[in-house]
């Protein structure tokens, strides 16, 4: 099954050229947390069964990260929304 | 049904449930043509239970038998949401053995190794174990340390392994193509007689065949839809036909096992992926042993009826669908043939994927969780199915004492926040 990943610099491209960064987590900020409260950010995952917001590295493309939202049972790919305020594509900060 | 001191069925008489399965019964069935009972009986759903265990796989199934095999509990639910083994249990090569890298490990799953040599004769039921040896290919000198290490580590703790070189491999598999031409050459193996091969299905059905025996209701087609949590405490789980009050759940599930976890309000750093196997047309015997090669990705045996299984490392990306890919099954044959360049003309009959949860140190999340009667037997990435009997057994034993048993002790939820990890990525990650 060819899955299409929207890349903001070399348009639709197949997701073999991709690597799997994973799902998006916000980074605490080190200096600020406790050591638990970090391993939570290292470890745990909502590994949500439908839509999720991942990152992906064009490893074999421009070599840039982007961010796709993917259906985790269908594997379907759908722009990001725009009430989020970002393109589909649209690189990781 | 009587139960005897070791948990093992005493002859039942010839009504008995279930029939005791022997040669004299076969032939005497076979002249007569009696139909054999049902291995395990349906039973109406109690709207409560003692111990509710989601998923009915070989772990879920494992700890509902010694649940009632060595603790005398049998209020006792297996909730399926498909049939029987049709999970990982169902999915995976079937390849056990024990010669993993960290001494928790290799204890853990040595212990499961010799629950699955007498479980034949524990469930009466013919499992098919053929302890034909496992070999792990090293193709890099620094493969061939990590096996120096883990068969060093495996002699301490009593497991037989030993680092062979390659005339030993030719003579273990001709098949193998061991020149020093090849793109991966291989320069040595971990060789761990103990490990083989066994049905996986049989060892699902004889667990719920001794588990259904001893009184333990099976419910397939139940799906868990929820889990009902009050004052930190399980007080009962919603299913697809009706809900069940009980004081103790135990997730036994794979692949789903976040979906569960999540309705108990229990975050589990597991992630999902799918891992694709395939199976050819069935050949003449000419693989005596189990072989595996991490660096490409791939593990071989040749099953009884001659089909050879090919299995791999997980996908490259999460995922719940259980739809096989083009791409791995053309990496696949390539990898199988640089190995054995013989089997060119061998056609494959099909290939399939099962689901994978995979944790940060690959290794699996056994015991209590911070809601009070929810127990977890989660994380099993690509090595559940091996250490299906002593999960069961410890799980058993953690639900039944309170206590969380020795053996499973460094495989809490809690090793996360504490950072205290069980890694054991340089044996599990592809070796099977």
């Amino acid at each position: 099954m060819t899955i299409l990943l929207p890349c903001a610099w070399c348009g639709p491209r197949e997701a073999t050229e991709f690597a799997h960064i994973g799902e998006v987590a916000a980074r605490p900020d080190p200096g600020a947390v406790t050591p638990a409260q970090w391993r939570e950010y290292l470890y745990l995952r909502a590994n949500p069964c439908g839509w999720t917001s991942e990152t992906w590295y064009h490893r074999m493309g421009c070599r840039r990260f982007i961010r796709v939202e993917r259906h985790t049972e269908t594997n379907e790919v759908r722009p990001v929304p725009a009430a989020a305020g970002a393109r589909a594509g649209e690189p990781a900060p | 049904m009587r139960v005897g001191t070791n948990g093992r069925l005493r002859s039942p008489g010839r009504s008995t449930y279930p029939a005791r399965y022997s040669a004299a019964g076969l032939v005497s069935r076979g002249l007569t043509n009696r139909p054999w009972p049902p291995a395990w009986r349906p039973q109406p759903m109690k709207s409560s239970y003692d111990v509710v265990i989601v998923g009915g796989g070989v772990h879920g199934l494992a700890a509902a038998y010694y649940l009632a095999a060595n603790h005398g509990i049998t209020d006792v639910a297996v909730l399926e949401k498909g049939y029987l083994g049709s999970g990982g249990s169902g999915r995976n090569t079937a390849i056990l053995r024990s010669n993993y890298l960290t001494p928790e490990g290799v204890r853990f799953y040595d212990r499961s190794v010799k629950l699955y040599q007498r479980l034949a004769t524990d469930l009466d039921y013919n499992v098919m174990f053929s302890q034909r040896g496992h070999l792990t290919l090293a193709h890099s000198d620094a493969s061939l340390r990590t096996m120096r290490w883990r068969a060093e580590v495996n002699k301490v703790e009593g497991v037989d392994s030993e680092v062979i070189g390659p005339a030993e491999i030719k003579r273990l598999a001709p098949f193998l193509d061991v020149s020093t031409a090849a793109r991966y050459p291989i320069l040595g193996a971990l060789w761990h007689p103990p490990g083989g091969i066994i049905r996986h299905d049989a060892v699902v059905w004889g667990y719920a065949r001794g588990a259904s025996a001893r009184g333990v209701h099976i419910h397939q087609n139940t799906e868990v839809t929820g889990i009902e949590v009050a004052g930190g405490r399980v007080r009962g789980v919603a299913t697809s036909n009706g809900d069940i009050a009980t004081p103790v759940v135990l997730n036994a599930t794979a692949g789903w096992s976040t979906l569960i976890s999540d309705m108990a309000g229990v975050t589990m750093p597991v992630m999902t992926y799918p891992l694709q196997a395939a199976v050819t047309e069935p050949v003449k015997p000419f693989l005596a042993t189990v072989i595996v090669s991490g660096t490409l990705h791939v593990y071989i045996s040749q099953t009884d009826r001659g089909e050879l299984v090919f299995g791999a490392s997980v996908d490259p990306f999460t995922s719940y669908s259980m739809r096989g890919s083009l791409e791995f099954i053309e990496g696949l044959a390539g990898h199988v043939l640089e190995l054995m360049p013989a089997l060119t003309k061998v056609r494959l009959l099909r290939q399939w994927s099962g689901l994978c949860d995979m944790t940060p140190d690959f290794s699996p999340i056994m015991g209590p969780t911070p809601v009070q009667g929810f127990f977890v037997d989660v994380g099993w990435g690509t090595y559940g199915f091996k250490a299906g009997p002593v999960s069961g057994e410890a799980m058993a034993k953690c639900i039944a004492s309170g206590a969380t048993p020795e053996i499973i002790a460094a495989f809490g939820l809690e090793r996360f926040g504490e950072g205290a990890l069980v890694g054991e990525k340089g044996a599990a990650a592809v070796g099977h």
